[in-house]
């Protein structure tokens, strides 16, 4: 248990694509969630976004700030990054070449998954630092406040951050196990996040009132209350109000757990070929 | 307590019986070849051994406990597989953390498998040869009792080949115990105890390879040939006598050679050539497995 751990923290941590996505994670955060609103608040016309103003890019609203972007955009990076993870595995053909070496299929299971739980803290601790830099930026150039929130409320930020970021991970693990593969496994879960779950929400739950209930439970919109609870704003794509936050922490946890039983069961039984 | 022991093992892909009530005992310390043509089942066989693959009936034992536990057992199956981004030697260090193995057996067994000049390259620019060393080097982590190689030999050099049978006659001098699959009994026969030859999913020979080699006997040239074999005929029996391709195959211990060819001698036949008859390894395999694969 310790070893297999060891062993995909290595695997991890030397394999490029990761820190691609995380750089990308990082870029493509900045841009979204300070450089184009700060530059709309001071530069641009009245878009749809222009009233929230320089208020957002602010240290006192990071933690709303940061969290928004992981109910779809972030999200998907690190659905992503648990296809990868666990999908290579299949691609390679290396199950075997790691079972022969001894450990059960549960050890190996779990140390990837436990890794891939310590990958989605590092994720949001570097998406939290790049806001802080970001806020801090904008607000020496326009000489506003520099205060953070609270610890406390940080905390909890980050705390949020990182249930939705592994419960994603948790996802892409899941489909790399269920399709033995990467391709049509990223394939698939970003279809998923970027077009199934936008047709439910802006589509199908307006017209149905049954869809309306049940998406509720589906872990998108879950994540998305969550953000909107801790002060994401609305109108980002994917926060939505539609449960209070401690519901909606349920449901993004049920579903974290509901992937690993999933993944685990299936990689026990399944024959590796 | 037998390395490895299958009792009625069978496995069913839908329609297709990949494996079918093989029985396969291989004893503690001996070279084991696996052989069979294309599809034939032994890959199938090696994985439900290592638990990669339930079985659809009967039973594996590995040292007398069902699969699973595989401590001081080491294998490749079907070619190397590993993490084309690291290096051969982080490949091995991840592997040598799952098995649970000090990371000095990593130069250990890169010295083995003749790779360590190139341990530090990435595994994706390895030589379809080098790969299949890295394959070897891992399969080899756990100094294991029991080693598990299916193909080994698959796109090494003449050199290479020359080599991987050295390593494995080694081990198995050193108390090892070797199961090999391969297509050629030519190649495993210079390096085994025993064989088992299995076509379509049937173990249907197993023996040593003198055995498999089949009766020995003597070729004779000789001229007129009609007239020795008439003579043979009358000194050694009627059955023991063939002619074939203008020559004679004689059933006759190989040693009476000098005798045969006095006789011969002096019964007025000149004999051009007199050497011991061994059946062709590869006619042998052929006539056993019907001499085609079981790809379909
Ligand atoms: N996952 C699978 N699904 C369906 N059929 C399979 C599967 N794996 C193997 N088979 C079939 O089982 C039979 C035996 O295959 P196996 O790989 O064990 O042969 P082999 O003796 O190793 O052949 P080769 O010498 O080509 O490696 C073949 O007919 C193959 O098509
Ligand atoms: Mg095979």
């Amino acid at each position: 248990m310790v070893g297999s751990f060891r062993a995909e923290l290595v695997k991890l941590t030397k394999r490029p694509a990761v820190w691609l996505l995380l750089g990308i994670a990082l870029a493509l955060g900045a841009l979204f969630a300070y450089v184009i609103p700060y530059l709309g608040a001071t530069t641009g016309t009245a878009g749809p976004t222009a009233d929230r103003g320089l208020a957002a890019v602010l240290p006192a609203s990071i933690v709303g700030n940061t969290l928004a972007g992981y109910p779809v955009f972030l999200g998907a990076l690190l659905v992503v990054l648990g296809v990868l993870f666990v999908g290579g595995e299949y691609g390679w053909g290396a199950w075997k070449t790691v079972l022969t070496q001894g450990p059960s299929r549960g050890a190996v299971l779990a140390g990837k998954l436990s890794v891939l739980t310590l990958a989605a803290l590092g994720f949001v601790l570097a998406i939290f630092l790049m806001g802080t830099v970001a806020s801090l930026l904008i607000a020496a150039a326009e000489d506003a406040s520099m205060t953070f929130p609270s610890a406390f409320d940080i905390l909890r930020g980050i705390g949020a951050g990182w249930l939705i970021a592994t419960m994603w991970t948790m996802f892409g693990a899941v489909l790399g196990i269920l399709l033995r593969g990467v391709a049509l496994a990223v394939g698939l879960g970003l279809v998923w996040m970027l077009v199934v779950q936008n047709l439910i929400s802006e589509l199908a739950a307006p017209l149905l009132p049954w869809v309306d209930s049940a998406q509720r439970g589906l872990p998108g919109p879950g994540a998305g209350s969550l953000v909107s609870s801790l002060g994401a704003p609305v109108g980002t794509p994917g926060v939505e109000a539609v449960l209070s936050g401690g519901p909606a922490t349920v449901v993004v946890a049920a579903y974290l757990v509901g992937f690993v039983a999933l993944g685990a069961v299936v990689l026990r039984r399944r024959d590796i070929l | 307590m037998e390395p490895v022991v299958c009792e009625k093992l069978t496995k069913r892909y839908g329609e297709v019986v990949a494996v079918q009530d093989l029985d396969l005992v291989v004893r503690a310390g001996e070279v084991y070849g696996f052989l069979g043509p294309n599809g034939a089942g032994k890959t199938t066989t090696l994985r439900m051994l290592l638990g990669l693959v339930r079985p659809t009936g009967g039973k594996v034992l590995l040292h007398g406990r069902p699969p699973g536990d595989l401590s001081g057992v080491g294998a490749m199956i079907e070619g190397p597989a590993f993490y084309p981004y690291l290096s051969g030697r982080d490949n091995l260090r991840v592997l040598a953390s799952y098995a649970g193995v000090e990371a000095r057996r990593i130069d250990v067994v890169l010295d083995l498998v003749d790779l360590a000049a190139r341990s530090r390259h990435k595994y994706a620019t390895y030589s379809l040869g080098m790969k299949q060393r890295l394959g070897v080097a891992a399969a080899l982590l756990k100094d294991p009792t029991l080693l598990i190689l299916d193909e080994p030999t698959n796109g090494l050099d003449p050199a290479g080949m020359a080599d991987m049978r050295a390593l494995i006659r080694r081990l198995g001098a050193a108390g090892s115990t070797v199961l090999i699959s391969s297509h050629l009994l030519a190649e495993v026969s210079q390096i085994c105890d025993r064989v088992g030859i299995i076509a379509r999913g049937q173990l249907i020979e197993e023996n040593s390879v003198a055995e498999l080699r089949g009766a020995a006997g003597l070729r004779i040239q000789a001229t007129p040939v009609e007239h020795a074999a008439s003579w043979l005929r009358l000194v050694l029996g009627t059955a023991a006598v063939t002619v074939v391709d203008g020559g004679l195959d004689v059933t006759v211990d190989p040693a009476r050679a000098g005798e045969i060819n006095e006789s011969l001698v002096k019964a007025g036949v000149s004999v051009s050539e007199l050497r011991p008859r061994e059946r062709d390894l590869e006619q042998v395999f052929l006539e056993l497995t019907g001499g085609e694969s079981n790809g379909r």
